[in-house]
């Protein structure tokens, strides 16, 4: 039995890419199962969530975050709602019994790395940085849940539709993601590489940016794109969306094309993101034909 | 006297185009006047009379206001520990503002926002000249601004929290610390008729500030009434701090460097320190605002983290020096 | 001329009866001393009578318009106080702020009473120094120069002598009765007797909220009210260089 456990330790440790392993100590302590899958899964983030709905066996998914039920962050709203919610508070989770809790590397560290001293297995996944990184995730997610299978067949459908999508671009026209706060992306990024995918020019680039950042305001209406994308607006009020009702900002928006991308789509490296590429395909196509 | 007023507008001045020509996006000095003045449709022109147009005034509005409220608190506590900043008034007019945001006042009616900004700006001051009594003691003046400042901010950060935005939550460091980043010209129109109003109140001060040099028993039988200076200071003050805040956020020492560094030029007269204190609080935010767009830019530093640096020294100094002046 | 004129004024601070039923006038030409000992409500009287504090009962120049009555009496607290590091000369042009509109700037006149104040309180050399930075017996002698130079027909100081040196003593009371001579009229509270005795036309001796005695020195100063109001036993006595009071001993 313990052979079992040492060697679904090792086949984890290498899937390289994710962060902080299983504890040792919770894996030895925890009593014998029928086979070694785990069967009570919690997922504590927004992005581990939807993949891991979408790659449990019925059954093994015990819980999900509060953010999956959010229609505006989460692409699987409707269905996260079939799960129980956590918080992600190491207590509640702890009372959930889970042999296997999945979080995002951004997720409260604090919470980590108390349900690890409580001897609970965690895996650790990082967020996508593109568009390839979403087939990893789902191997990964594949890999703890011992879904390699079901992941195997998602990431050829994904590969397939992603190849379809990729049309050779000819005329790329520049567009710039703006978000609240003023924070863009470059090409490094997912959203970056969402945006490459639906045949545009990120200025971003232009402007040095290749991981995330706040692009000054200035340097934007300098940049002069053709085509803006801001994020969708939130309910509530803040002063981190005022900027998105700035003059300069309706200035472009009023001189170029623009459209607004809903973050469900965008945020996760999950098979969605097709569903994103496709979106802003549409907004590109017109462009192109005018 | 019109030597130092004319050389501190000429200090002003210089920072205001500095202001204007000086940003992340290169642009030569001489092409942004250009665009500023003559204008086309161009994004030069955008970026100067939309972005740095707005926010450079915004940083002269936001600086006399502040200069002047400390100038003016320090003339009546006869304190030069008595900041806006420092003792919750600025804290209290942040939680007004959020209140108005939050509560979408801000939105519906045109003035929502400084207004909500002054109330609070104006229990904040209202308590802690209540607390400090009327000559307030260094002391009681800073325990009081301490207990203020913490309430207000956690009931800012509060209202934050009960958001349904997310972003709403992360917002604190902004109110605390106060930024002129991507405000437009809509922030100078709302801002302006509170920071006049104030402005025109607190100017009225000066005799009455030279008199409570001499007590207020003797600035009393000298013609002085305390009641209505007190009422002008409150009001002014909750006036231009509230306004500030509301566009810029809590701001902090202004109002405590720029009064200390200017005493000896004026010869420590409380009515010369309120003018000057104003030109010259105008000088401070714009270089401020000019650091933090120099320094890391793609970072938004927030203002107050400049002005803390510079004037929390001072801060401690003076408590320092108060305190050998008790022993 | 009477320059203040007080009618049955009481004053109740925190609920307890400080003055009951004062009543006198004090006209042109007067240099009056207020004696009393501690807590006889010296100071509260002149604060009532110049309406800084509520009383009841009537004072002629509380109830005059503060701008003018800024004109009429000027007043020098106990407290001194001098908040912030200003040069003498500028302080003392603080004495003018009653005569001068809001933001405006002095004018020779201003000036010249200003020097006259700065003369006579022996300040002309420090002029420019820092008041704050003066020993405590010249910062008096520059708040009396701002009481002066507010150039009013009525003075009131509170104990104004207290910490001056001897010599600066006798010169202060001097210009107070030189001013009163001139025309004018000085209420000035005091511990110092024999001070009072020599320099003064007038004393009222206040004991218990109430005035125990008013008229020329020599009539207030008898024996038997001394050891009635004060508690002493002392010397008085009229010498070719003056009236001469001395405190000999506390009453057991």
């Amino acid at each position: 039995m313990l052979d079992g456990y040492a060697l679904s330790i090792s086949d984890l440790m290498r899937s390289s890419s994710i962060a902080a392993i299983l504890s040792l100590a919770g894996m030895l302590a925890v009593p014998a199962l029928a086979d070694d899958l785990p069967k009570r899964v919690v997922s504590m983030n927004l992005c581990t969530d939807q993949l891991a709905m979408m790659l449990a066996a019925p059954g093994q998914l015990l819980s999900v975050s509060y953010l999956a039920t959010d229609p505006r962050g989460s692409a699987m709203a409707e269905k996260a709602k079939s799960y129980q919610i956590n918080r992600g508070l190491a207590e509640e989770i702890y009372l959930l019994r889970p042999d296997l809790v999945v979080a995002g590397s951004f997720s409260t560290r604090a919470t980590v790395d108390m349900l690890k001293r409580l001897d609970i297995p965690v895996a650790v996944f990082e967020p996508a940085y593109g568009l390839g990184e979403v087939r990893d995730r789902l191997r990964e997610m594949g890999e703890v849940l011992g879904r390699e299978e079901a992941a195997n067949a998602l990431i050829a459908d994904y590969d397939y539709h992603l190849g379809s999508l990729l049309e050779e671009a000819g005329h790329r026209p520049r567009a710039a993601l703006y978000y609240a706060n003023g924070y863009t992306s470059g090409d490094r990024t997912l959203a970056g590489q969402i945006l490459f995918a639906a045949g545009f020019e990120n200025v971003a680039v232009e402007a040095g940016y290749s991981t995330g950042g706040i692009l000054p305001l200035e340097v934007l209406a300098m940049l002069e794109p053709e085509a803006l994308i801001t994020g969708r607006r939130y309910s509530g009020t803040s002063r981190s969306e005022e900027i998105l009702d700035h003059p300069v900002v309706q200035t472009l928006r009023a001189d170029g094309t623009n459209g607004a991308i809903s973050d469900r789509d965008w945020i996760c490296g999950t098979p969605y993101v097709l569903r994103a590429i496709k979106e802003l395909g549409t907004l590109h196509r017109e462009m192109v034909e005018d | 006297m019109a030597r130092l007023a004319i050389g501190l507008t000429a200090v002003t001045v210089v920072f205001f185009v500095a202001a204007l020509t000086l940003g992340p996006a290169p642009i030569g000095p001489v092409e942004s006047l250009h665009a500023l003045i003559a204008g086309d449709e161009g994004p030069l022109t955008l970026v100067m009379r939309e972005i740095r147009l707005p926010r450079a005034t915004l940083a002269v509005m936001v600086g006399a206001s502040l200069g002047l409220a400390g100038a003016a608190m320090q003339g009546y506590l006869r304190n030069p520990l008595a900041e806006p900043g420092l003792i919750g008034v600025s804290g209290s007019a942040a939680l007004g503002a959020v209140i108005a945001i939050q509560t979408g006042l801000a939105t519906s009616m045109a003035l929502g926002l400084p207004a909500m900004a002054l109330i609070g700006a104006l229990v904040g001051v209202t308590l802690v000249m209540a607390l400090a009594g009327p000559r307030g003691s260094s002391l009681t003046l800073i325990l009081a601004g301490i207990a203020i400042s913490a309430l207000a901010a956690a009931l800012t950060s509060l209202v934050l929290n009960l958001s349904p935005n997310p972003f709403a939550a992360n917002e604190i460091v902004f109110w605390m610390m106060g930024s002129l980043a991507d405000r437009s010209m809509t922030h100078v129109w709302i801002a302006l008729p509170f920071m006049g109003v104030g402005w025109a109140m607190l100017a009225t001060l000066g005799r009455g500030l030279d008199a409570l040099t001499l007590g207020e028993d003797a600035a009393g039988a000298m013609g002085i009434s305390l009641k209505r200076l007190r009422l002008t200071l409150v009001l002014g003050t909750a006036s231009v701090v509230g306004a500030a805040t509301a566009v810029a956020g809590a701001i902090g020492f202004v109002g405590l460097v720029v009064p200390h560094i200017l005493r000896p030029l004026v010869g420590a007269q409380p009515s010369r320190l309120l003018w000057a204190s104003a030109i010259c609080g105008a000088t401070m935010v714009l270089a401020a605002d000019i650091a933090v767009r120099l320094i890391l830019p793609e970072r938004d530093l927030k203002l107050g983290v400049v002005t803390a640096i510079v004037g929390a020294p001072l801060f401690l100094h003076l408590i320092y020096k108060t305190r050998r002046q008790l022993a | 001329m009477t320059f203040l004129s007080i009618n049955r004024l009481s004053v109740s601070l925190r609920d307890r009866c400080v003055l009951r039923n004062v009543s006198f006038e004090v006209g042109a030409g007067e240099c009056v001393g207020l004696l009393g000992p501690n807590g006889a409500g010296k100071t509260t009287l002149m604060r009532a009578a110049l309406g800084l504090i509520p009383y009841e009962g009537e004072s002629s120049i509380a109830n005059m318009v503060s701008a003018d009555r800024a004109r009429m009496a000027a007043w020098m607290p106990q407290t001194r106080e001098i908040a912030w590091p200003m040069t003498v000369e500028r302080l003392v042009v603080l004495g003018r702020i009653p005569h001068m509109a809001n933001g405006q700037r002095p004018t020779a006149k201003d000036y010249e009473k200003v020097n006259a104040a700065l003369a006579a309180m022996d300040l002309d050399r420090f002029r420019d120094r820092t008041a704050t930075r003066l020993s405590g017996g010249e910062q008096v002698r520059v708040l009396i120069a701002r009481v002066l130079a507010q150039d009013t027909p009525l003075i009131l100081a509170d104990e104004p002598v207290a910490g001056l040196d001897p010599a600066h003593q006798i010169s202060t009371m001097q210009i107070f009765s030189e001013l009163a001579r001139a025309g004018r009229s000085v209420i000035v509270s005091l511990h110092d007797i024999g001070l009072a005795a020599r320099h003064c036309t007038r004393l009222i001796l206040l004991s218990d909220g109430g005035v125990a005695a008013d008229g020329p020195p020599g009539e207030v100063l008898t024996l038997d009210r001394m050891a009635e109001v004060f508690g002493i036993h002392a010397f008085y006595r009229d010498t070719e260089d003056g009236p001469v009071f001395q405190p000999l001993k506390v009453i057991e």
